[in-house]
């Protein structure tokens, strides 16, 4: 397998999505004694790429790790973050990728990639039922986390009127910024 | 469900019970006679909301320690992986000196909760004396931990820009003696474990993770490593002192020449840690740097550059049961944090449970459940679904640990005949 550098990465990126890549980020930073580098990388895409842009990951890694599917709610829109690991099994080789998409609020849908990578299907279902966002052909349709008698279209991670606003009864939050 | 036809007639749900581990998870085990078709793994019993108080009520350092509390046992993982990444996000640089107290600290952890495993292992196959054993070896090692951090478990040492509590020369002689005395039971524990025969009936070819599905369900840790994967966040990137050491991820093949990824391997591995952790440390102790501690250590102006610190990080640690990470950003002008999200290994690892539980039966449930070192956090339920019959009972914790107890005591008596 061919390691390429975190530059090497992006323009194969830029290469593979043409127009639909917008944005990238190299985060690196030296680390205790010896002064290793810990290197991180952050890509931004259009969520029509999304499919082509994993199945890109892919190419660079045969089994890629995604750790974990993150969401934030940016107010008009919803910003999910895939945050991988390629590289690994070799000495301080491995690379964090973060795969960035931001959807808008109107159109709350993202397809599966558990026929890719079928261990995804844990953080799918979570992103689903904590932040409403839809898995287009998601093979398990249930909920994780939340119990079944949760009021349906409340999502805990919203911070919008969709948020568990209704269900605080100890503690209100913080005000907002 | 596939089979939701067959179970909609008969169900009888019978109290709560706990097929390994003391904390909270549903097995639907589909078994036939006595194998084990299908399980589905029903979670959510413990879900505390922590990731919501940190975004909504707590301060950046106040989620230390509720960071610490997500786990019980992997209470210097959390905090580890949350300090690099708020670290990150907000561009503070912890002394040298503090990177290696954390590992120090994160490698004590280690050989506890391996330690904690292996016990709780031999008393999920029956053998009681050893479980007593092995949590008698665990107290020196968490008579450390009280030592050097005051607590026997919540360490509380990790603090953003480095640690709370410096591990001074005075305190060496100490560490140096127990760890003195894991590598003079080591062998004694390896044999008890690796060499016992009815240990080996119990776990040879049981419970088996492919390495391809290893990769493909993302299994991390020892029981990812236990399948072939190589994959060791300690050795893959560079963060703490282990940046500085060559850590080298330990596959089962090290010792028994061949990957099975069996629960055998799993124990394999989780004892050659056990080693590497004590090597770890020693090195720590030998090439700790002097200076600071903390990169600041005024709390009040911490607290300040994070509510000005805009950015994002992810801090990734390799705790005893796999890969913990942490992502956090941070936005100028809020006190708490923008986004806070948390995965621990078991999240992962379950994902592989009914992969392993296929074929198996239903006597291997407790064991191979054991095996992925599962934590959860308390009421556990499985549920059996009998194929022929269309019978569902739900066993009690007594009744499933007292079939894997027989199980041994019969292949004992097969052996000993």
């Amino acid at each position: 397998m061919e390691i390429l550098s975190p530059e090497e990465i992006v323009e194969s990126f830029k290469a593979a999505l043409g127009s639909n890549f917008i944005d990238s980020k190299i985060y690196q930073r030296e680390i205790a004694v010896k002064r290793n580098l810990f290197q991180a990388i952050w890509i931004y895409v259009k969520r029509q790429a999304f499919q082509p842009a994993v199945e890109h990951i892919c190419k660079l890694q045969k089994y890629p790790h995604l750790s974990i599917i993150s969401s934030s709610d940016l107010g008009d829109s919803v910003e999910l973050i895939y945050h991988f690991t390629i590289y690994y099994g070799q000495h301080l080789k491995e690379l964090s990728l973060g795969l960035c998409l931001n959807l808008p609020k109107n159109d709350l849908k993202i397809p599966t990639i558990t026929d890719i990578i079928p261990g995804a299907l844990f953080a799918e279902r979570e992103t689903q039922e904590m932040m409403g966002v839809e898995v287009v052909g998601i093979p398990d349709n249930r909920r994780l986390f939340l119990p079944e008698d949760f009021p349906e279209g409340v999502y805990p991670w919203r911070k919008d009127e969709k948020g568990p606003h209704d269900l605080l009864r100890v503690l209100p939050g913080r005000e907002k910024k | 469900m596939k089979n939701e036809g067959m179970e909609t007639t008969y169900t009888i749900p019978v109290g709560p019970i706990h097929p390994a581990l003391k904390e909270p998870i549903r097995l639907d085990l589909k078994v036939d006679g006595e194998e084990i078709v299908d399980v589905d793994v029903i979670v959510g019993q413990v879900h505390r909301g922590i990731e919501w108080l940190g975004m909504n009520r707590n301060n950046p350092i106040q989620n230390i320690y509720l960071a610490e509390r997500v786990c019980g046992i992997c209470s210097a993982s959390h905090p580890f992986a949350y300090v690099m990444a708020v670290e990150q996000a907000a561009g503070i640089t912890p002394p040298e000196r503090a990177d290696y107290i954390r590992v120090i600290i994160a490698e004590i952890e280690r050989i506890h909760s391996h330690l904690l495993w292996a016990g709780v292992a031999a008393h999920e196959v029956g053998f009681d004396s050893v479980f007593y054993l092995v949590w008698r070896v665990r107290e020196k090692v968490m008579d450390l931990t009280e030592y050097l951090t005051g607590n026997r478990n919540s360490k509380a040492m990790y603090q953003i820009g480095g640690v709370r509590r410096d591990i001074t020369e005075e305190q060496f002689p100490q560490i140096r003696k127990t760890l003195d005395y894991y590598q003079t039971i080591f062998n004694q524990l390896k044999t008890v474990f690796l060499d016992d025969r009815t240990i080996r009936m119990r776990t040879k070819n049981v419970g088996i993770l492919k390495t391809e599905d290893a990769l493909k369900l993302l299994v991390c840790g020892p029981t990812g490593r236990a399948s072939g994967v190589t994959k060791d966040v300690r050795q893959d990137q560079a963060y703490g002192a282990y940046a500085d050491m060559d850590i080298k991820a330990i596959t089962p093949d090290v010792l028994t020449g061949t990957v099975v990824g069996d629960i055998y391997d799993r124990i394999v591995v989780r004892l050659l840690e056990v080693k590497q952790s004590i090597e770890i440390i020693e090195r720590c102790l030998d090439e700790i740097p002097p200076g600071a501690i903390l990169a600041e250590p005024k709390m009040a102006k911490v607290l300040n550059t994070l509510k000005k610190a805009e950015g994002e990080g992810v801090g990734r640690h390799e705790a005893p049961r796999g890969e913990c990470i942490h992502y956090v950003r941070l936005e100028s002008g809020r006190e708490t944090l923008a986004i806070w999200r948390i995965r621990a290994p078991t999240y992962v690892n379950l994902m592989a449970v009914p992969t392993m539980l296929k074929g198996a039966q239903l006597a291997d449930v407790p064991i191979v459940f054991a095996s992925i070192d599962p934590c959860i956090s308390c009421t556990n339920r499985a549920i059996v679904v009998d194929l022929k019959t269309k019978m569902k009972t739900l066993l009690t914790d007594e009744e499933l640990h007292q079939l894997c107890v027989e199980k041994t005591r019969r292949l004992s008596n097969e052996l000993a005949r």
